[in-house]
């Protein structure tokens, strides 16, 4: 193990890291735990000016109501489940039949095929953002959910399928021919044996889409407007410009909106890792 | 029998295949080229296109805002690159197997977890000059305050500071695998070779981490080409435009009250894809390569 793991230093050297170790993640983490302490924080306190000093009352739940009771940040949750969901369900099963193809079958264009999808992925989103912001405006699904979970299945499709095509040639071979000689229908060698494998990427790739869909912001702003159709991030944009100095009220429905992925990373980190860190190891 | 499996074997990746690429041409690769005719005419997005040959990238030329926007996007792809090295040395900080080190990593990685709404938000409230926590920090030394997002100067640097926060995350969690797959043999190796902190990162550690290193490199370049979202909420632009960034800018010209004008906006979109089309090409050359090597 690099670098020289701890235990086999000094005892004053155990100490000092095992005392930096939490000063770090504090220092790290600062912002964010400055933003959880003036959610709790009352409107009296905010405009007194007294951030950091001990709150004159703890006002955690009045606060969280606050914002689900007189803003619309309740539905702005609810619309970035409907966009998120449908578009992680989407995506994974177009890029499973793509990725399945692609590893699987070797026929002409294959590789152009596949780095369609690889360059598709990397495009900056303002060259389709005029575009598609007309398409949908054409097919009528402009500020609707569906709009937008469509675009986000299209678009994630390009990053799952070299996902899954690189996972699926990690596969045995032979599992496939042994199939064929068999005479198993292509299909059901995709269905029953392939399918159950991906198990892993599968996962991995839910948690990674949820996370990016759920936090997306700029698709939000362009597709979107109002609260009957605005996911979180961008519903919190404009709660931001009306809540003038109620900084309290912004934190509250910052945690709010950032709990849902950070609920998800927690419960299943490992499938989250597995996904991101795909490719830094050979 | 045996030509129906054939048949079958050459029909079934065309199946297999079909919605994903009906889909991605649909939504991506079509409306790339609908951007590129789009910045040959003067349009507001509803009436009459008209056409103006060359017009929008002749005006472009001779655009303040444009160069800010440009000379800006390049700062945050220099600046950007830290997330790499600072990424390497909280991993290696962290890859040690103390008690509790499973949540410490997490918590570590929790920035990119959040929308960089988020992050955004509470980095503004992070510079606030009368009452934001760094001011305050700096005030325990007598400094400051200082106006972050309101100082043309420094405003941009701010917001790419915002930014560096869940990059340098990724890049962290990039690292940690990375280092566990790192062979222990060749350390030990390098131990008996009297190889020692700094020459053992550099010629042991760093050539094992190179899948990793490549990937945190490609990764924050986008990032750093992508960067919309902490400008849109941090400045908007501000002040007077000097934070604007290539994507902003675009988004700017075509959707706000600046005007509509699409054909502008998709204009600078196209130079923004250029940019980075040499970027893509590069990586699709150095993939091709490695699948040929396989």
């Amino acid at each position: 193990m690099f670098p020289t793991p701890i235990e086999r230093r000094s005892i004053a050297l155990q100490r000092m890291y095992k005392t930096a170790l939490p000063i770090a993640m504090i220092m790290w983490l600062l912002p964010l735990i400055a933003v959880a302490l003036t959610s709790i924080r009352s409107a009296g306190d905010i405009t007194a000016g007294n951030y950091w000093g001990w709150p004159t009352s703890f006002n955690l739940v009045q606060n969280y109501s606050d914002i689900f009771t007189n803003t619309p940040l309740g539905n702005y949750m609810w619309n970035s489940v409907r966009v998120t969901i449908p578009t992680v369900i989407g995506t994974l099963a177009l890029s499973c039949m793509s990725g399945f193809a692609l590893a699987v079958y070797k026929f002409k264009g294959n590789m152009l095929v596949f780095f369609m999808f690889v360059a598709g992925n990397f495009v900056p989103f303002q060259i389709l953002m005029v575009p598609v912001r007309d398409l949908t405006l054409q097919m009528g699904l402009y500020n609707s959910v569906t709009g937008l979970a469509l675009f986000h299945i299209a678009f994630q499709t390009g990053f799952c399928t070299l996902f899954m095509r690189n996972f699926i040639r990690s596969l045995p071979v032979e599992l496939i021919e042994a199939a064929r000689v068999e005479g198993v229908k292509e299909w059901r060698i995709f269905w029953f044996i392939i399918l159950p494998l991906m198990r892993p990427a599968i996962a991995a790739l839910a948690v990674l889409i949820f996370t990016f869909i759920w936090n997306d912001y700029f698709w939000a702003t362009v597709l979107t407007q109002g609260a009957e159709s605005q996911p979180v991030t961008a519903g919190l944009y404009s709660l931001n410009g009306q809540w003038v100095a109620a900084w309290h009220l912004v934190s509250a429905g910052s945690i709010v909106a950032a709990l849902p992925p950070v609920a998800i990373f927690f419960l299943l980190q490992k499938h989250f890792i597995a996904g991101l860190t795909l490719g830094a190891v050979k | 029998m045996s030509t129906s499996r054939f048949n079958q074997r050459s029909i079934a990746p065309v199946l297999f295949l079909a919605p994903a690429i009906l889909f991605f041409m649909f939504y991506v690769i079509f409306p790339i080229f609908q951007s590129m005719q789009i910045s040959l005419y003067d349009w507001d997005g509803l009436g009459e296109k008209t056409y103006v040959g060359m017009d929008n990238y002749v005006e472009l030329m001779d655009d303040e805002a444009f160069y800010t926007s440009l000379k800006n996007n390049v700062i945050w792809l220099i600046l950007y690159m830290l997330a790499i090295p600072a990424g390497l040395f909280i991993a290696l900080f962290l890859n040690q197997t103390v008690f509790g080190m499973r949540l410490y990593k997490s918590l570590f990685f929790f920035p990119f977890v959040i929308s960089q709404v988020v992050v955004g938000l509470v980095f503004t409230w992070f510079y606030d000059p009368s009452f934001g926590l760094l001011n305050v920090i700096l005030g325990w030394f007598g400094l400051g305050p200082v106006t972050i997002l309101g100082d043309e100067t420094w405003v941009t640097y701010g917001i790419i500071f915002a930014g560096l926060w869940p990059q340098t995350a990724y890049c962290m969690i990039l690292y940690i695998t990375g280092l566990n797959a790192v062979d222990p043999e060749q350390i030990e190796a390098g131990r008996l070779d009297n190889a020692k902190g700094w020459n053992m990162l550099w010629y042991i550690i760093l050539p094992q981490l190179k899948p990793a290193t490549f990937i945190a490199i490609v990764v924050t370049v986008i990032g750093a080409l992508r960067s919309f979202d902490l400008v849109s909420i941090m400045t908007a632009g501000g002040p007077w435009g000097s934070s604007r960034v290539l994507a902003f800018y675009m988004y700017e010209k075509a959707f706000s009250e600046y005007g509509f004008r699409m054909g502008y906006g998709a204009a600078i979109a196209v130079i923004l894809f250029l940019i980075m089309m040499i970027y893509i090409t590069f990586f699709l050359v150095k993939m091709y390569r490695d699948e040929k090597g396989r």
